[in-house]
């Protein structure tokens, strides 16, 4: 049974408050940042065919570099700063982003498109009020995966020193000063942020996509779009 | 609006080296059904894509109430032509009332118009506004969305509709139920209507005219359903009518167009002698006498009063003159 520090848990709550909103903001800026460029790309890639390949290939290869790697060689060019965080946190993004948008774009059914293009949409008509509605479900699907998978990775980023890391600085302090306690406290609430963000946004695609939520006596196979 | 007339003159299109459609001529009044038929590959659904330019001709030209369309702004030209698909393409992210107000949203008309336009549309197809404007249509049955995609298309008060095999996907009861509405529709609407099918049944039923066509997008026979049946122009079109194609004839005409035989007042009907509704088809007529085994049947009314009687001599000088009509006015009926 490992022992818990209660006292030493609660002389740190401003710290803990603190470290939470850094992890946060760290989080959001990321997912945010990488959806946007994402977003552009998944659009090329799906109007364009021939770049699809292409795209995708990229952000797979940068997915494989390692996070601890990626963070330690950028200290050396852009030093300790908001940048040196953000480059890998938002390329981790781009894989699973641009995946999911462009499978969003590509699981609007043709006989809508079809029915729309014949009704007399034009194109950005029908990209932003049919295209990019449809894709929501997928969309959003990817926000969770990207936002779960920063949360990780924001943490791996407390090796750049107390600055930045957020949660992860009472991780690696903890480990380092075989403290138990210190590591349980970056860690469950790290955790509970990725649950708690999930949760949100699964909330989120609900209100947004009121057509995916089968009414009450419609068969299942009926209700699934 | 008031409908138009169509026209396509030496309509041709071509991909790198197939030819899908070729040289395609025929004219369509205002206010008929034309029903393109024909097999896979004939080109029909090439056809009709022609006419919204989905797709564009590389050859000839498509007129749309004289004007061609090929000089129109062709996101102005499919806001004017109602356009139904087979998968109906119903937008699932919208209600069924969002759905049917799409046209009207894109030629701008305000909400209430709108509204109006689209409780107006639910009830003509047969749908309670009430109980449907607000529902998905993932909580609809096929029958339901193909009436929902009719609602949609009939939306901007289009004068030409293009239905690409509407009924297609659907069983073949909720078929006949569609087929049956869209025919009452019509006789209120009198749009101009162009209809792809493969079935040679429904382009019997629904067409005021019908197009049959072979692969290679070849224009076999064009004219009205009894003309078709009554006298095929090749051996192709007489094989894909049908060797029935005697019997298809009889489904095209109501035993109330006959000439019946008269009865005295005091006329009672023999025993077994079948009592023949006045609306019925030659073909369920001729039916009911094979049935009963007798050469005559007596004729009545909705309250079953007996109008005359009907015999085979009289069905079979139906057919020939059914044929010397169509010859006759070579279009319409």
């Amino acid at each position: 049974m490992i022992d818990i520090d209660w006292a030493w848990m609660a002389d740190h709550v401003d710290e803990l408050v603190a470290r939470t909103m850094q992890h946060l903001w760290l989080t959001l800026l990321a997912v945010g940042i990488g959806f946007f460029i994402s977003f552009v790309l998944a659009i090329v890639a799906v109007r364009r065919r021939s770049t699809y390949g292409p795209i995708l290939g990229i952000s797979d290869i940068l997915y494989t570099i390692p996070s601890l790697a990626l963070f330690a060689a950028l200290v050396s060019i852009t030093g300790i700063t908001l940048l040196t965080v953000m480059i890998p946190l938002v390329m981790y993004t781009l894989v699973i982003f641009v995946r999911n948008i462009a499978s969003g774009f590509d699981s609007v059914p043709a006989d809508v498109l079809e029915a729309a293009n014949g009704m007399g949409y034009t194109r950005s008509q029908r990209l932003r009020r049919v295209e990019i509605p449809l894709a929501v479900p997928l969309i959003v699907a990817g926000i969770r995966l990207a936002t779960v998978s920063t949360i990780g990775l924001v943490t791996v980023s407390a090796i750049l020193g107390d600055t930045f890391g957020g949660l992860g600085f009472f991780i690696l302090e903890g480990y380092r000063r075989s403290f138990p306690t210190e590591l349980y406290f970056g860690a469950v609430p790290s955790i509970l942020l990725a649950v708690v963000l999930d949760l949100l946004l699964i909330r989120v695609q609900r209100m947004i996509t009121p057509w995916t939520k089968p009414a009450s006596g419609t068969p299942p196979e009926m209700a699934s779009v | 609006m008031e409908a138009v007339d169509l026209e396509f003159r030496h309509v041709q299109r071509r991909y790198a080296d197939v030819v899908a459609v070729n040289d395609l001529s025929f004219q369509v009044p205002a206010g008929k059904i034309c029903v393109l038929v024909g097999p896979s590959g004939c080109g029909k659904t090439t056809s009709l894509k022609m006419v919204n330019r989905l797709i564009e001709p590389t050859g000839g030209q498509i007129l749309v109430g004289g004007r061609d369309v090929m000089a129109q702004d062709p996101i102005e030209l499919r806001r004017g032509i109602g356009y139904v698909i087979q998968q109906v393409g119903l937008m699932p992210h919208l209600t069924v009332g969002d759905n049917v107000a799409v046209v009207p949203g894109l030629l701008g008309w305000d909400d209430k118009r709108k509204q109006v336009r689209v409780e107006e549309l639910l009830a003509l197809v047969g749908l309670d506004p009430k109980s449907y404007r607000k529902r998905y249509p993932a909580q609809l049955s096929g029958g339901e969305r193909q009436r929902v995609g009719v609602a949609r298309a009939l939306a901007g008060d289009p004068p030409l509709m293009l239905m690409d095999e509407p009924f297609g996907a659907v069983d073949p009861i909720v078929r006949e139920r569609l087929q049956n509405e869209l025919l009452r529709l019509q006789e209120q609407l009198a749009k101009t209507i162009v209809f792809v099918t493969h079935d040679i049944d429904e382009a019997i039923k629904m067409g005021d005219l019908v197009a049959v066509m072979q692969v290679g997008g070849v224009l076999a026979q064009f004219g009205p359903p009894a003309e078709i049946l009554g006298s095929p122009a090749s051996d192709f079109v007489a094989r894909f009518v049908g060797a029935d194609r005697g019997l298809k004839r009889l489904s095209l005409t109501r035993v109330s167009d006959l000439e019946l035989l008269p009865v005295a007042s005091d006329f009672q009907p023999q025993p077994g002698q079948p009592l023949v509704g006045v609306r019925t088809t030659l073909k369920d007529a001729l039916s009911q006498m094979l049935d009963a085994d007798v050469s005559a049947g007596v004729v009545v009314d909705e309250r079953e009063r007996v109008l005359g009687q009907i015999t085979y001599d009289q069905i079979a000088a139906a057919l020939h003159d059914q044929l010397d009509d169509a010859h006759l006015d070579g279009g319409s009926e």
